[in-house]
């Protein structure tokens, strides 16, 4: 819906027109069984505290998985989202724990963090014609390292900054309505999606973002300064990843210098499972949000029936194969 | 149309059905919260406590995340777990202060918390089921000094300076060579991250700057068969002494490139830790520590029960 507006005004390419609202309602039925199954399989399941851990258990992944959507929809790809997101946090330790600089400094830390970062990897791969898949690899490694370095390969913990844990798992909603104490980092994760749709569907970066995945050439000879709107939309990705690196910091109440590498593929997973094309121009952030709940909600019904771990990562992987191909089939038939 | 979008929740039902349908009335519901899943340790405690499931009738799941750094995978594993309401909770704890509060949830709920392996730092746990590190790396301390004849330099290739098996394995055989014997000196502890090309590389730089070397402790596993290689690549005749066990370390020690190895006892750490749990819910006091054992094995008891029923491949 969204994109068939962007595209609409765009006015460039009819075939990302409609896109996202059919898979949209093929990962949103998908999720919706996977609750109903879960629900009678198991008393426990659809209890409040369960449903929050959930949500909670989704809110990182969940907002890697947005900033991966971004890069995607260009067509790229983005490997360091887990290591950036862990050098952010590492960041943050350094400005609230060793420096004992006050809390907005560290948030304001992992944000500017990121979206160097972020905009290092676009110079990469927009003017030194680096493939994406490369210069985020590339990234990914010197992240993780650097995060050792300048941890000391230590965890920093945030003993002494008291309300840097609120940032996760205070309750702003739980304060106004009790007996809901849905987590703040849940309301980041919807905060940080409302803020992507309506970057990707209301302004100049979301049209050009769509435009990059589905024809760069195209947009290219028309005259736009391709090369500035690649950085822009994977340095907005960095500063996404920044918002990740606090979340998972703020619920661990500590940096963990060695996280991250690995947290890419289920951030990707998530986004190709709420329909996101891996081939670009197509995606939406409601989906990715879909595709993150789906595999949080796979995990931890999965672990409420007590089934076996060796069998929970071979559903999950079933489920990944089997969402794409619903995908294909529908396209066959447009 | 309809067929497709429920392919998922299809596959999902299907899968769950096989599941449920073999989770049978058991008088316990124990869920075990491990540092790992897939590595032969893990396995080998998992074993263990399967082992205590079918003995005192109870039901016991094992997860662990795949890495030890993923530290947040725990916590939701262990929010799976608490949600599941079981009757006991076993831990073995990443980062002991990100589970304080789910522990007190767990406290809260009156489900009783056995800590396992390293243990974790809380009053919670009602006791934890460990090897004593600093006594088992002390006797692989005692070892070399009798296999290289009380005197000479040996070295120590470690996995890490932050964990606490790191700290106290070096500690522990440091400082037994330091007190008991005053002719063999400790030129070098190095850490290879547990990764074993990395310790091979250690191992050859700590051979090729100390030609008249002893011998070298490898502190777990990776470090252990780093040493091996690194022995082997340059022809040494260093002695060399290996922690924990797997089938290229005890091939090792058959062709006696390695004398020989500490091995914990990873099988009775699960079993202790259900057996800890299952007593903790009959209302029994529990010791504040279970200490599971350890033994120096080498070629000629490798194939003792007592031993051969602790070493995994």
């Amino acid at each position: 819906m969204t994109e068939a507006n962007v595209a609409a005004k765009a006015g460039l390419f009819d075939n990302i027109r409609g896109s996202g609202a059919w898979h949209k309602l093929l990962a949103f039925s998908g999720l919706l069984a996977l609750l109903v199954v879960f629900s009678l399989a198991s008393p426990n399941f659809l209890q409040t505290q369960n449903i929050i851990a959930i949500l909670q258990a989704t809110s990182v992944n969940g907002v890697l998985a947005i900033a991966a959507t971004l890069v995607i929809i260009t067509g790229g790809i983005d490997l360091s989202v887990g290591t950036l997101m862990t050098f952010c946090a590492v960041i943050t330790g350094v400005v609230l724990t060793y420096l004992g600089w006050p809390l907005p400094f560290g948030i304001l830390a992992a944000l500017l963090t990121g979206m160097l970062s972020g905009f290092i990897s676009g110079f990469t791969i927009a003017k030194l014609k680096v493939p994406p898949f490369i210069a985020t690899l590339g990234m990914m490694l010197i992240l993780k390292g650097l995060s050792l370095v300048v941890s000391g390969t230590k965890p920093i913990y945030f003993n002494n900054t008291p309300g840097f844990s609120q940032i996760s798992l205070g309750s702003v909603v739980g304060n106004v309505i009790p007996g809901l104490p849905i987590p703040n980092g849940v309301l980041i994760l919807f905060v940080v999606a409302i803020l992507i749709s309506f970057v990707l569907g209301k302004t100049a970066l979301g049209r050009y973002t769509f435009a990059l995945g589905s024809n760069e050439e195209a947009v290219r000879l028309s005259g736009v300064n391709v090369d500035r709107w690649k950085i822009a939309v994977y340095a907005l990705a960095g500063s996404v990843c920044g918002v990740a690196g606090l979340l998972i910091a703020s619920r661990l109440n500590s940096a963990q210098p060695a996280l991250g590498q690995g947290y890419e593929l289920d951030a990707i997973a998530a986004v190709v499972i709420g329909g996101t094309s891996l081939s670009g121009g197509r995606g939406t952030v409601l989906g990715t949000l879909i595709g993150a709940l789906i595999i949080s909600v796979l995990a931890n019904g999965l672990r409420i029936l007590s089934v076996a771990q060796e069998w929970q990562t071979v559903v999950t992987g079933c489920i990944i194969i089997l969402a794409v191909y619903a995908d294909i089939l529908r396209r066959r038939k447009l | 149309m309809f067929s497709r979008r429920t392919l998922i929740g299809a596959t999902a039902a299907l899968a769950l059905l096989a599941t449920t349908g073999a989770a049978s009335a058991q008088e316990y519901d124990i869920a075990l919260i491990s540092k790992g899943f897939q590595h032969q340790f893990w396995q080998a405690v998992k074993a263990g406590a399967d082992k205590a499931a079918a003995e005192f009738n109870a039901k016991v799941t094992f997860e662990g995340p795949d890495t030890e750094a993923q530290v947040d995978r725990q916590m939701d594993m262990l929010s799976a777990a608490l949600a599941r309401k079981p009757s006991a909770i076993g831990f073995a704890a990443l980062d002991s202060q990100a589970a304080t509060p789910l522990l007190q949830q767990a406290k809260d709920a009156g489900i009783p918390v056995i800590a396992f392996d390293s243990g974790v730092d809380s009053d919670i746990p009602l006791t934890t089921a460990t090897t004593d590190n600093v006594a088992a790396a002390a006797l692989a301390a005692d070892k070399m000094a009798e296999l290289i004849g009380g005197a000479g330099k040996v070295a120590v290739v470690a996995h890490d300076q932050t964990s606490r098996t790191g700290i106290d394995r070096v500690n522990g055989f440091v400082d037994r060579i330091k007190a008991n014997y005053p002719n063999i000196e400790v030129v070098s502890v190095q850490y290879g991250g547990g990764d074993q090309l990395a310790s091979t590389e250690i191992t050859k730089s700590i051979l090729l700057a100390n030609p008249d070397l002893k011998g070298i402790f490898g502190a777990n596993e990776g470090s252990a068969l780093g040493v091996v290689n690194g022995k082997k690549e340059l022809n040494s005749n260093v002695v060399v002494i290996g922690y924990d066990s797997g089938a290229a370390q005890k091939a090792a020690i058959m062709d006696g490139t390695m004398a020989g190895a500490i091995t914990q006892n990873p099988v009775g750490i699960g079993y202790e830790t259900v057996k800890a749990a299952i007593a903790a819910l009959k209302g029994e006091t529990l010791p504040k520590v279970i200490d599971t054992g350890f033994f120096y094995y080498d070629k000629t008891n490798m194939d003792a029960p007592e031993i051969a029923a602790v070493l995994y491949d």
